[in-house]
């Protein structure tokens, strides 16, 4: 599904990914975790396509096709989706007609017509139950007010709407007490199915008890330099990021 | 010639349309108007048309939309067409007592005044006045000073009709009032009304009005509203201004209010060329509250200008001030709030905000701030702001698969919502929410989708 191969890029000409390479395949899940600083954040945001940072090498293939010339918009379109670590606040766009200008647009560049206001309120009730989502929460502003529990909460319910092929799912635990990380981490695992795929980036262990993922990645200086199944993570938790460091440079 | 000597020239030409009508003048109006007619003429060669020597009236140029040769008549012109035609309303929840004034007269498709259950008068104010001369009398000319600035003197002294409105004491209801002002001419025209609304103790109104153009002509409206608010009275008040660029208006309210009376003054601007808006508040017993809004979406070389002046005359009181403007293309725009705090107005609260989003780098908006305080133990903000749209928003929408063009949109649309969520007419907000929308789409072309439904006469 995504093929990353020596993927680098900067920001204001400093290097940050420094080549990085990853297979996500259909179905599966990776965990990538690293130290503060490694580039976790950024790989994130250069594959949802944000134009603080300016891809200097390799490439990127979705489903075959190059990612990395795409708007935003139309890597969304295509079915990336992004789970921000600090969600924004869009003070005066109610939840309900930014899903559903999001959904008609996708909808719209998949050559389908526009979903009737029935089915479309419908969809947002549905999701908001399989979301545990309290309703109101719908009715507000995008994010305005919401508490930390609460925004993390509302990326997984707008990912359970747009129904990504890839979600990306940037430091979702960070912030969140042990209730809300189960809550979210419930939320996620009823949206895995076999014909999508997840990147999972967190700093630590913690979350990966709840989404139990099929790979895990350590990235530290712009690069991937250790792989392993989900045993690397507890090894992480128990020995530090450190210890990689270390073992690198050894 | 010298923009001085244009000047005089512009005021002379205006005095002396005075005197050489002055016996029409008095002959066709009640005494209420005339009576006050004679000073506010005296103040207006005082004062003449006001230019950049005033401070108040810096950045716009006044002079020049007088200068443009338009047609001015005393006496009515009939423009006959059937309302029926031109409007339907297409909020049917919305509903409003209809009062239609074309150039500036009341349009005779209903009653001149109509006596509402509970009491409520509305209808023409030539007509009030020649009814209720004691009751016009009590008001009329009490608030807009026409000794300060010569727009106001300039109405005064041409005033014959516009709209009344009467709320007697104790009444109201949630009918709204509709006023919807409305050009249509064969020709370019110069346009003076002249509106009063009064809400006594304990009564409550809501105003909504509309400002439209029907035809392709150059028009310049200068326009004065009174409103007093008695005691413990209520009155939500929406302007919208939706007439074509070609258009030019003044609008001065002057809005007196009671103790404990609370007022909310929103004044939405979609469309028109010139609009200079200047709005006094006068908070003259405890306790008042007032609010005074204001959302422009102005694009192409349209100007808007407002000025806001709220005098806290009395201890208690609370005034806010909100105006947001975006602007397009080489829009232009001023915002000029000034607050006085009297000695005696002790725990005031007044706040001001000033917003504004430019789409361009030639969009130009001047903002100024003025605070007077004389009372020590107050609460007093300003503040304005001028940026662009956030860009990490704009990430975020587009990261949901929505292009640009539609996160800006939507940005810009959450941008005057703290405004239009004001309006407490439901139906109205949501009618007035979907026209801002279509607005900032560039689908609004004047006035073919305001609340009335004008159809393409435009």
């Amino acid at each position: 599904m995504l093929s990353i191969r020596n993927l680098k890029a900067t920001i204001n000409g400093r290097e940050i990914l420094k080549g990085i390479n990853l297979e996500v395949k259909e179905g599966e899940v990776h965990a990538i975790m690293g130290p503060n600083g490694s580039g976790k954040s950024t790989l994130a945001s250069v594959l949802a396509g944000r134009d603080l940072f300016t891809v200097t090498g390799g490439e990127v293939l979705f489903q075959g096709s190059p990612l990395l010339g795409l708007t935003p918009e139309v890597r969304a379109r295509a079915g990336i989706f992004l789970g921000f670590q600090y969600p924004v606040e869009i003070p005066g766009v109610s939840m309900t007609s930014f899903m559903r200008t999001a959904i008609n647009e996708q909808r719209k560049y998949r050559g389908l017509p526009e979903m009737s206001a029935t089915d479309f309120l419908k969809l947002m009730r549905d999701k908001k139950a399989l979301m545990e989502i309290d309703s109101a929460l719908a009715s507000r502003s995008v994010n305005e007010g919401f508490s930390g529990g609460e925004k993390k909460k509302n990326e997984i319910f707008q990912m359970a709407m747009l129904e990504p092929k890839l979600a990306i799912l940037d430091e979702t635990d960070s912030g969140l007490d042990i209730d809300a990380l189960k809550t979210v981490a419930t939320g996620v695992n009823r949206l895995r199915r076999p014909d999508n795929a997840m990147i999972v980036i967190t700093h630590y262990q913690r979350l990966l008890d709840y989404i139990v993922p099929d790979f895990v990645h350590v990235l530290s200086g712009g690069r991937i330099v250790k792989s392993g199944d989900k045993s690397l993570a507890y090894e992480l938790e128990e020995k530090g990021y450190d210890w990689i460091k270390e073992e690198n440079e050894a | 010639m010298e923009p001085v000597s244009e000047k005089i020239t512009l005021d002379n030409q205006l005095a002396d349309w005075y005197f050489s009508n002055r016996d029409l003048l008095m002959s066709s109006s009640s005494s209420v108007f005339n009576s006050v007619r004679p000073a506010a003429m005296e103040s207006f060669r005082k004062l003449g048309i006001p230019d950049a020597s005033f401070e108040n009236y810096k950045s716009t140029n006044i002079p020049k939309i007088f200068l443009s040769p338009l047609n001015r008549y005393i006496e009515e012109k009939k423009i006959l067409f059937s309302v029926d035609d031109l409007f339907h309303c297409d909020i049917p929840e919305l509903d409003t007592e209809l009062v239609l004034i074309v150039n500036g007269w009341f349009y005779e498709n209903r009653p001149r005044l109509q006596v509402l259950p509970g009491g409520m008068i509305v209808g023409s104010m030539a007509e009030a006045a020649r009814q209720y001369p004691d009751l016009i009398k009590a008001h009329y000319s009490k608030y807009a000073d026409y000794e300060k600035d010569g727009l106001v003197a300039l109405n005064t002294a041409f005033a014959q009709d516009g709209t009344f409105i009467y709320v007697p004491r104790g009444a109201g209801s949630d009918r709204a009032v509709q006023i919807v002002n409305v050009l249509l001419s064969p020709e370019d025209l110069f346009v003076q009304h002249r509106n009063l609304v009064i809400v006594e103790e304990g009564a409550t109104a809501r105003v909504v009005v509309c400002d439209h153009s029907l035809s392709a002509r150059q028009f310049l409206t200068n326009s004065v509203t009174e409103i007093y608010l008695g005691p413990n009275a209520h009155l939500d008040y929406v302007k919208l201004q939706n007439e074509n660029d070609n258009c030019n208006q003044i609008s001065t309210s002057f809005v007196h209010q009671e103790r404990a009376s609370d007022a909310i003054f929103n004044t939405i601007t979609l469309h028109g060329g010139m609009i200079r808006n200047n709005v006094y508040t006068c908070l003259n017993g405890e306790g008042a509250s007032n609010q005074t809004l204001g959302l422009s979406l102005v694009d192409e070389t349209q100007h808007i200008d407002s000025y806001t002046f709220v005098d806290h005359a009395a201890p208690n009181c609370t005034s806010n001030q909100n105006f947001k403007y975006i602007l397009d293309d080489k829009a232009t725009a001023a915002f000029t709030g000034r607050i006085l705090v009297q000695p005696n107005a002790q725990k005031t609260l007044a706040y001001q905000t000033n917003n504004n989003i430019l789409m361009t780098s030639d969009a130009r908006v001047s903002t100024k701030p003025q605070l007077e305080i004389y009372a020590d133990d107050v609460k007093c903000s300003h503040g304005a702001t001028v940026g662009q749209l956030d860009p990490m928003a704009i990430f975020y929408l587009q990261s949901r698969g929505i292009s640009v063009r539609e996160a800006r949109l939507l940005l810009m649309y959450a941008f005057g919502h703290e405004i239009l969520g004001k309006i407490s007419v439901e139906p109205l907000r949501e009618r007035l929410s979907d026209l801002v929308d279509k607005r900032l789409r560039g689908e609004l072309s004047r006035c073919n989708s305001c609340p009335l439904h004008c159809q393409e006469t435009c």
